[in-house]
């Protein structure tokens, strides 16, 4: 395994959130956030390299980084699907769109597709109840949605790879 | 009907609007004032906090020492997880001045030189947008050092957004200063209360998105003005988002004391197929469910829900119609909450994961009659026993809807009962139902 290390431009964003607070530690969860962003998921490496940092123990870290869902702890594909089930959108057949994502990309939940562009998480309300049923695709939220709708995402993720 | 916190004025999210409707004159008429004229105003006007207890924000102001050694801070909690909320990504997204206003009158109230924006990390889009008003608003001298040149005072506030990664009970305000501490996001034991011991050990307050955005047109237009708005006990507007069974879901800003029936069928263009309303829950899913046939005349502010044993919550309206499954809605909402158990308490940690199971068994089709009653002793046994009330927003749903809805689930149940063996040493230790009523 290669070692982690953050580029130059993503150290500067980490000391200019360490300068936000009046001590290092709060900048964990915004440090974790940028190495997401550059390595896909959270390593084993990350974590030493985060650590050593903002002068934690590796074992600190990874208490965060388990606490949070959103930091993942394994590779995931290059669209991470999270589509929300919770009572709003399952009233408006957010199960429905799950199970068509499922099929479609033939994964389970917390699964990635072999060729690595897809990864399916079943998700909790992501505060999109009035625009149900919802999916959202790495940072951006696709609401309204239907089975016509999700079909016509999923494709043009496909042909985008 | 005026509104006060998404105003229907366009492009009001952008900062030359903003400033040509009025925008930064609140703070700057309330820089003229003292800290403690401030809070008797806030008080006086009777806003109360949105996030879900219903607080007087001006009271809660008020617990902050007048004096402090210590640096005071201001944190602003946008972490907005509840299921059926989705309130505050309106505000940072159509309104973020009159927040950003509200965070400095608030910071000057209390003494907060620092104020910290924790939001909820599925929120990218709303996180950006809010930055992007930020920067404007500093570059302007609003905010930070140069606000002393810009309003003429001896006073300034820095303001900073700390993004949450995914963690319901981040929204919990001890469970978030932990969370900005750079912890796991475990609720605090209180006392000591944010007022003396908060962030990193200093006086904090902690104050909802929707609760600071109407605190500049309380003192641009006086506290007289706003405590007569709606419900006089719970002055104000309320965001409520409606999101279900109904045909035009989304958030409405209406006067506290809105009917729900008109909510449902004025605002929210009435249920699809006209059907029947079978159950709501008014204040987001922690809240306890009322019946359908029970709707009428029920006013949405927190002291006239209390009276029909519910509570305002966030305001978050879900709207069942009548070939909704209960029982999985409920299933849903306990698998939620399991999942969001932080697990620092056992009744809530092992508790939330009981529930579900009974449900799951009951959904399956392999419920008994006991279990009924099995629900509501978990639920009980976990309400007011936890460090925080994520004990209470588990247990309140299941031990309500159960109770409001029995024979619907009485009906999902078989009459025999039947304990697996888990469940009879439950059962002989006394917990569950007396010895004598177990058969097998």
């Amino acid at each position: 395994m290669t070692n982690f290390k953050f580029t130059e431009e993503n150290l500067e964003r980490i000391e200019n959130e360490i300068k936000k607070y009046p001590v290092k530690r709060p900048a964990v969860m915004a440090a974790l956030w940028i190495a997401q962003e550059q390595n896909g998921w959270i390593s084993g490496e990350v974590i030493k390299e985060v650590a050593s940092i903002l002068e934690m123990t590796s074992e600190d870290v990874l208490g965060i980084v388990s606490f949070y869902t959103m930091y993942h702890q394994k590779p995931m594909g290059k669209y991470h699907i999270q589509v929300c089930t919770n009572v709003s959108c399952m009233l408006k057949g957010g199960y429905g769109i799950f199970e068509q994502v499922k099929e479609k990309l033939n994964i389970n939940n917390m699964q990635v597709t072999e060729d690595s562009i897809f990864s399916l998480e079943e998700v909790e309300c992501m505060g999109s109840c009035g625009t149900a049923p919802m999916i959202a695709v790495n940072e951006d939220y696709y609401e309204n949605l239907d089975k016509e709708k999700v079909d016509q995402l999923l494709n043009s993720l496909k042909e985008k790879k | 009907m005026e509104k006060i916190v998404l105003p229907d004025i366009k492009d009001f999210h952008k900062i030359d609007v903003y400033e040509a409707n009025g925008g930064y004159s609140a703070a700057k008429k309330a820089f003229g004032q003292s800290p403690d004229d401030i809070i008797d105003q806030v008080k006086k006007s009777g806003l109360r906090g949105r996030g879900g207890a219903a607080f007087s924000a001006g009271l809660k102001w008020s617990f902050m020492p007048k004096t402090s050694a210590k640096p005071k801070y201001l944190c602003i909690n946008g972490d907005e997880s509840e299921p059926g909320s989705f309130k505050d990504r309106q505000i940072f997204e159509f309104n973020p001045h009159q927040l950003i206003e509200g965070i400095l009158i608030a910071a000057y109230a209390i003494g907060a030189k620092s104020a910290y924006i924790y939001i909820r990390g599925e929120y990218h889009k709303w996180i950006k947008l809010l930055a992007k008003a930020l920067e404007d608003a500093s570059s302007q001298g609003y905010v930070g050092e140069k606000m002393k040149q810009k309003f003429g005072i001896d006073f300034y506030c820095d303001i900073y957004i700390h993004k949450g990664a995914g963690a319901y009970i981040c929204g919990e305000e001890s469970a978030l200063m932990n969370s900005l501490e750079g912890k796991r996001g475990y609720p605090r034991v209180k006392p000591p209360f944010p007022a003396q011991n908060g962030l990193w050990g200093c006086p904090t307050t902690i104050n909802n998105i929707e609760t600071l955005a109407n605190v500049p047109p309380i003192i641009n237009k006086g506290w007289q003005w706003f405590s007569a708005i709606g419900e006089p006990k719970h002055p104000g507007t309320l965001l409520y988002g409606l999101s279900g069974h109904v045909n035009k879901p989304g958030i409405y800003e209406l006067p506290s004391g809105t009917l729900l029936t008109d909510l449902i069928y004025k605002y929210g263009g009435g249920v699809p197929g006209d059907k029947k309303v079978l159950c709501v829950i008014p204040g987001g899913s922690s809240m306890p469910p009322i019946r359908g046939d029970q709707i009428e005349g029920v006013k949405m502010d927190a002291e006239s829900l209390k009276t029909v044993g519910s509570a305002i919550g966030t305001a978050g309206v879900m709207v069942m119609y009548e070939d909704t499954d209960l029982v999985k809605v409920l299933a849903r909402i306990a698998k939620f909450y399991y999942h969001e158990s932080c697990g620092q308490c056992t009744p809530c940690r092992e508790g939330t994961g009981w529930m579900l199971k009974i449900l799951n068994r009951i959904l399956a089709g392999n419920g008994s009659i006991s279990d009924i009653d099995l629900l509501i002793s978990v639920a009980n046994n976990i309400e007011g026993n936890t460090i925080c009330a994520l004990g209470e927003a588990a247990a309140w749903p299941v031990k309500y809807m159960v109770t409001r809805f029995r024979d619907y689930f009485e009906k999902r149940v078989s009459k025999e009962v039947v304990l697996p063996v888990a469940n009879k040493v439950h059962s002989m230790r006394g917990t569950v139902i007396p010895l004598a009523d177990v058969k097998n």
